[in-house]
């Protein structure tokens, strides 16, 4: 009976940090038609690193999140994950300056579900072109 | 209440279908690993760290597989009185919480090379832990409950309740916006991963399988043969 209780308590102490979660992030059109985001709270923005858009300074890197929709810049201190790269999917988490700029504070590199050999890609992406 | 039962055909599961599972499960988990860390290609983004999927996802899919199992084994014997079925959930819980757990760190494991992070508190990851957590509870009622009925109540409303669990792990990819990718594998498009992965990793799964089969079985006939001997005892 009590590791009963146990277990529903920390389920229930798991969905509720799963609340703030549950949408792990905002893609930048969400962000855009978002009225209400107070400009300390702490939210992610996610989709693709447009490409030729990663600026690296002495102090920080930029770069443009975008959703084929809106983008948004990105500007973040510190490294980047090894997958982190044009074209791909990342999720920048940390404070919105305003509606076109974003302060990250920690950069996580998301891939799709797409799985092939490199030579397979190499070959598609001839095809593209 | 036990006409259902089926003592003769388990006690008399002869040992050379059971040798000859094991040797089946064997083959299949020495090819597929073959393949999954030498013959099989790296993946064009990840690289060599895509191996660790011939692991994850059968794992996953066991974990899932094996409380679906139990929901409906629970329901079931709600249902229709079929009581075996409770004593058939209980032999999947051990194997089924393990392979939550081989998912969860093998997915962690494979999170920080590619993703950056250990764990996040995504819709996906999250569900599962809430999985596992489910499958704790469940064999922690067995152990800590002595009366057989109300253990049998409390685990099938445990084993219910939790499968309500596993259509939001399977769709929080799609329904919310997760750092885990969405399903390569689905049942209405192509897959969406090249066949020299998705071969090794079929292989796995099918070893996989065979795996949590021989340990079901082994569980199965000792909980019966467990299950007799306490009914014997308190007869005396």
């Amino acid at each position: 009976m009590f590791l009963l209780l146990v277990s529903i308590l920390v389920i229930f102490v798991v969905l509720k940090s799963l609340e703030e979660n549950v949408v792990y992030f905002f893609s930048p059109t969400e962000l855009y038609n978002k009225e209400d985001i107070p400009s300390n709270k702490k939210i992610r923005v996610g989709g693709l690193v447009k490409d030729g858009s990663i600026i690296n300074n002495q102090t920080s890197i930029n770069f443009i999140v975008t959703d084929l929709n809106n983008e948004i810049i990105v500007s973040y201190k510190g490294s980047l994950p090894n997958l982190f790269s044009e074209g791909k999917g990342v999720v920048a988490e940390g404070k919105l300056k305003d509606k076109k700029y974003f302060i990250a504070d920690k950069i996580l590199a998301k891939h799709d579900e797409n799985y092939m050999p490199p030579e397979v890609s190499k070959i598609l992406k001839k095809t593209k072109e | 209440m036990f006409k259902n039962f089926f003592p003769n055909k388990i006690l008399s599961f002869s040992n050379k279908l059971f040798s000859f599972l094991i040797v089946l499960m064997l083959l299949f988990v020495f090819v597929g690993l073959i393949y999954a860390l030498f013959l099989s290609p790296p993946d064009f983004t990840q690289g060599d760290s895509v191996r660790i999927m011939y692991v994850h996802v059968p794992a996953s899919f066991m974990a899932l597989g094996c409380f679906g199992f139990m929901g409906i084994a629970s329901i079931c014997a709600l249902i229709f009185k079929i009581k075996i079925l409770l004593l058939m959930a209980k032999s999947l819980a051990p194997v089924g919480s393990v392979f939550t757990l081989v998912s969860i760190v093998t997915g962690s494991l494979w999170g920080k090379p590619t993703w950056g992070v250990w764990w996040v508190w995504d819709a996906r990851l999250t569900s599962m832990l809430i999985l596992f957590i489910f499958y704790i509870a469940y064999i922690s009622v067995w152990k800590f409950v002595d009366n057989y009925e109300k253990a049998n109540k409390v685990s099938s409303i445990i084993a219910i309740i939790g499968s309500l669990n596993l259509p939001v792990i399977k769709y929080s990819v799609d329904w919310w916006n997760t750092l885990h990718q969405t399903s390569s594998i689905t049942l209405t498009s192509a897959p969406t991963i090249h066949y020299t992965m998705l071969i090794p990793l079929i292989i796995m799964l099918i070893g996989t399988i065979l795996y949590t089969l021989i340990v079901f079985l082994m569980r199965y006939k000792t909980e019966i043969m467990k299950f007799k001997l306490d009914k014997r005892n308190k007869e005396n």
